[in-house]
């Protein structure tokens, strides 16, 4: 079966991201297909890479991009989402004229289409939030 | 931007939290503005505080956000016609159908649960 995903909380504060990730491993785990994984309203803070949390936690960012990697996931931000709460890659940040992006790898911004079209494409659509 | 391919799902996005408190009905009205451009078969929930989005006579000005209730009055043009409100959850704080800024069906929270269950995709605000 292929899952669509939303992650709609940010890293830490809440357990949808934890939640979100425990399931996807899962789904791929019993040979399903994850075919994105959409982060949107806080849970596009799932994407930067300038987290860093103690070393006794669990990184929730690089588990993320390791899934990712491994399982060659499409991990998606939502754009404006994103640019409200100043997560942006290269291409963002010139064109708004920053000095830094901060996207975690494996992860690529785009629009809110990506979330429609994976509820379109999936055969079951899995939202994480509050 | 529609890549559907033809297929048409019915897509439900349900309201649950008030318009101002937090970011969740903003982001999610520009999720049903987006999902109109893929031609798919659109309605929308609103239970719990997500009644207050439809209020009449939202003024933000004290806050300094944008009122964004008028983008209601809109979705129309969208083709997005299908607006279920929680009889229950209207009742509970006190307001009627007369208080709502947009045409909508009152339905009890049975049938909302009805509605959902007819859905292909439910996305959750």
């Amino acid at each position: 079966m292929k899952f669509g995903i939303m992650v709609n909380e940010g890293p830490y504060q809440h357990q949808a991201s934890d939640t979100a990730y425990q399931f996807a491993k899962a789904v791929l785990a019993k040979g399903h297909e994850v075919y994105r994984v959409f982060f949107y309203h806080d849970g596009v803070n799932n994407g930067t890479r300038l987290t860093v949390p103690p070393q006794d936690d669990r990184n929730i960012v690089t588990r993320w991009s390791e899934l990712a990697a491994k399982h060659n996931l499409d991990l998606v931000v939502c754009v404006a989402a994103a640019q409200r709460r100043g997560l942006l890659d290269e291409s963002e940040a010139k064109r708004h004229g920053r000095d830094a992006n901060n996207i975690a790898a494996g992860f690529r911004i785009s629009g809110l289409g990506q979330l429609v079209e994976a509820g379109i494409q999936a055969d079951r659509m899995v939202v994480f939030g509050d | 931007m529609s890549d559907a391919g033809g297929v048409v799902k019915k897509f439900m996005f349900v309201n649950r939290k008030a318009p101002y408190g937090t970011v969740y009905a903003l982001e999610s009205l520009e999720v049903v503005l987006i999902s109109a451009a893929f031609d798919q078969d659109v309605s929308l929930a609103f239970l719990d505080d997500g009644v207050y989005e439809l209020t009449k006579g939202q003024s933000t000005k004290g806050l300094e956000m944008k009122n964004f209730s008028p983008t209601y009055r809109a979705l129309e043009g969208y083709d997005i016609e299908k607006l279920y409100v929680a009889r229950e959850s209207l009742e509970e704080r006190g307001l009627s159908e007369d208080d709502l800024l947009v045409d909508v069906q009152v339905v009890s929270c049975a049938e909302m649960a009805d509605l959902m269950a007819e859905q292909d995709v439910v996305l959750s605000f």
